[in-house]
């Protein structure tokens, strides 16, 4: 009974309370006509979406910079990695590796100035790097419409000039990693099997990096700063490092994200995108200043199995769409428990 | 001995980047408006509508900063208390200034249960109160669609047909306020060279200034103050620090929410779903282009505030039109510069809270040196 109570304490209340509530959700779709395995494979597509998304928190909170609410900044970088490489002219798979490339100095470049200006700010990080966020949005949609982008694709057709709110990915990058090796069973269930390979491949890389020198390091700095520079680590550069591996992240997430959904969106699209990857994380299990790979893994399967399976199931159930005040209530009730929790109050 | 020896120039940046936000817009302001177009007496009557629309809802933010819980991102609570108390009143059919003072009314308990509750939720999120409020904006923000979207006129009862969705419950997106519109402006309405002076709001708002500047010589407002500065010392002196940070929050809600009536009367419209979200943003980006910081602010950086503020907001689409050729790319810019003020006040704002660590550092080290050079 202890050890049941013990199991319970480490996996935490919300999160059992999700998961039974997401179960129950697998459990009466059936009997109100929704199917199964459309939805799971629909949950599993959506996994692969958001995935790296959310593995983009990971370095910043081992480093101590606190969730990464400045996530847009990322977003951004893989924006404009994804339109250059159409505007390139390049086709098919090779704009999505062209896509990757081009997007890597934008992040590298945005991430180095973002982790400077946090580490200016030490304690107050993530309020800052909520605004930083916003701000980089705004100023970005000048920027949309300023940049001398002229591939016809992507512009207003009357003007010849600006960039479209949504750019289709059809012709160049759509679907590249989710039809690698696709496997189809029944008439309703696909496995993008490359989509989640892509995934397993960028975990393993923070994964292997979390346990190099630099990355245990980097969890040092997390949970002891003091200890940390005693132990001589530069830890301003430490942080900006993680700060730059996040940014990263967060644009290949958006890049995968683009080639499964099929639209770049610009202007005001990535303004919110950083709320649901944080929820995500949290309701895998981490907590402000600790993440791992399975908190990433859970998290986003149970958030993205909710976001799923909600709307179709609620529908049928009792005939309105509630599952947008479901989303935002669970999420943003996730933040504030992760927020409030008393052992890392003190930082 | 407490003055720090610095040279002039250290004095001179120290100065100008305290005042670096609103000389900041003040340029922007000096460049748009030539740009814009726009004649003087427009832009005139233009600010005195925003400063008797906004004003309320500023003041609403300074008492939480008092008590050292930075901006009360969480004012977005009382503004849904309010909006729901004037969906009451305009089902009931009450106009003009009953209607507005049962809304203000009916939103008070809202408010004070809602800004109870963030209260309690930043007293266990110390250090971290304002991304907390934030938060809690959002979250309520759910629980607010649900009554409103899904509970009013289902399980609230609202009769009205002009307010509920044709499928039966829940609130349309826009609510026409049109008993209430400019009930309070136009009481008292003079002209003053061709410009139109809502004089009976601005009485409310001086009333108001009033309270808070009378409301800091109180007991209570000794204590906020004693507890913003150091939280520590005031409960080693008998402050219950827990319950005056909460009651700083419920009475910023409460102001909050008829603050936000006030707006609405003078707007006449009311976005069911969408005016709250935007009022935080856009009530914390004027108070900071004012001058304030997260833990000081006057009365004075409210007026300066809502005047470059919304100066900027009025003038720079128009002047992004005949700048560059794109009203759109002035659209961006004044939201771009929304954000980007807060940003800069937020960072400025750690960035300083370290220089002056490091100030007293320097002073200490001055006084010891001092003290060897006397011996």
């Amino acid at each position: 009974m202890i050890r049941v109570r013990q199991l319970i304490k480490s996996f935490g209340w919300p999160r059992i309370i999700i998961a039974l509530f997401l179960l129950s959700l697998f459990i009466i779709a059936p009997m109100v006509g929704v199917k199964v395995s459309s939805s799971l494979s629909d949950t599993i597509a959506r996994f692969g979406m958001n995935g790296i998304m959310v593995l983009a928190m990971v370095p910043m909170v081992h480093s101590g910079c606190g969730l990464n609410f400045g996530l847009p900044l990322g977003i951004i970088a893989g924006l404009l990695g994804g339109t250059l490489s159409i505007q390139f002219g390049f086709l098919g798979g090779s704009s999505f590796i062209m896509a990757v490339l081009l997007t890597t100095p934008f992040a590298v470049l945005f991430g180095f100035g973002y982790g400077k200006l946090l580490n200016k700010v030490k304690g107050g990080e993530m309020m800052i790097a909520t605004y930083v966020g916003f701000s980089s949005v705004a100023f970005m949609c000048m920027m949309w419409l300023l940049l001398p982008y002229t591939s016809p694709t992507m512009v207003w057709g009357y003007t010849g000039s600006g960039l479209r709110t949504t750019i289709s990915t059809e012709g160049f990058y759509l679907h590249v990693l989710n039809d690698f090796l696709k496997v189809q069973i029944g008439e309703n269930f696909s496995f993008p099997t490359g989509m989640m390979l892509f995934f397993a491949l960028m975990a393993f890389i923070v994964w292997a990096f979390l346990h190099t020198k630099t990355g245990t390091a980097m969890t040092a700095v997390g949970s002891n700063p003091v200890f940390a520079r005693a132990s001589g680590i530069n830890i301003d550069r430490t942080r900006t490092l993680s700060v730059i591996m996040s940014t990263w992240l967060g644009a290949i997430g958006i890049l995968v994200y683009q080639q499964s959904f099929g639209f770049i969106q610009l202007y005001m699209g990535p303004f919110y995108m950083a709320l649901p990857a944080v929820s995500a994380i949290l309701i895998g299990g981490a907590s402000v200043n600790k993440a791992t790979i399975t908190n990433v893994v859970v998290g986003t399967f149970l958030f993205q199995g909710i976001l799923t399976m909600t709307p179709s199931v609620m529908n049928s159930l009792i005939h309105t769409d509630m599952s947008e005040v479901i989303r935002i209530v669970v999420s943003n009730g996730m933040i504030l428990y992760a927020l409030t929790r008393k052992s890392e109050a003190t930082r | 001995m407490n003055v720090l020896k610095e040279t002039r120039g250290e004095k001179f940046f120290r100065v100008l980047e305290k005042n670096a936000v609103p000389i900041l817009f003040l340029a922007i302001c000096a460049i748009g408006i030539p740009f814009s177009g726009y004649s003087l007496n427009y832009l005139g009557q233009e600010v005195i509508t925003r400063i008797s629309r906004n004003s309320f809802l500023i003041i609403a933010l300074l008492v939480p900063i008092m008590a050292g819980m930075g901006l009360n991102f969480g004012m977005t609570l009382g503004a849904m208390a309010g909006q729901i108390g004037l969906i009451f009143i305009t089902d009931w059919g009450i106009g003009g200034i009953p209607g507005m003072v049962l809304a203000m009314i009916l939103s008070t308990p809202i408010s004070a249960f809602l800004g109870w509750m963030c209260g309690k939720i930043l007293n266990m999120a110390k250090g971290r109160e304002m991304v907390t409020s934030y938060i809690i904006g959002f979250f309520i923000n759910g629980l607010y669609q649900l009554i409103v979207l899904y509970g009013m006129g289902a399980v609230i009862p609202i009769k009205s047909p002009a307010l509920i969705l044709p499928r039966g419950y829940g609130i349309r997106n826009t609510v026409n306020l049109i008993s209430l519109r400019k009930s309070l402006d136009n009481i008292w309405a003079i002209k003053v060279f061709g410009l139109s002076v809502p004089v009976m709001t601005l009485i409310v708002i001086a009333l108001l200034c009033v309270f808070i500047v009378w409301f800091r010589k109180t007991k209570l407002g000794q204590d906020m103050r004693a507890v913003g500065q150091d939280m520590e010392v005031a409960r080693a002196a008998g402050i219950k620090v827990e319950h005056t940070r909460i009651v700083s929050i419920v009475i910023s809600t409460i102001l909050a929410g008829y603050g936000m009536i006030l707006y609405l009367q003078n707007i006449g419209t009311l976005n069911t779903y969408n005016s709250h979200m935007q009022i935080g943003m856009f009530s914390i980006a004027a108070l900071l282009v004012g001058g304030a910081t997260v833990n000081r602010a006057g009365i004075g950086n409210v007026f300066l505030g809502v005047t470059l503020f919304h100066l900027m907001f009025i003038v720079s689409p128009m002047a992004g039109k005949n700048l560059i050729g794109q009203a759109q790319l002035g659209e961006y810019f004044r939201v771009f510069v929304s954000y980007g003020v807060i940003t800069i006040a937020l960072v400025l704002y750690e960035v300083r809270k370290r220089r002056d660590k490091a100030r007293v550092g320097r002073l200490l080290a001055q006084d010891q040196t001092d003290v060897k050079e006397v011996k």
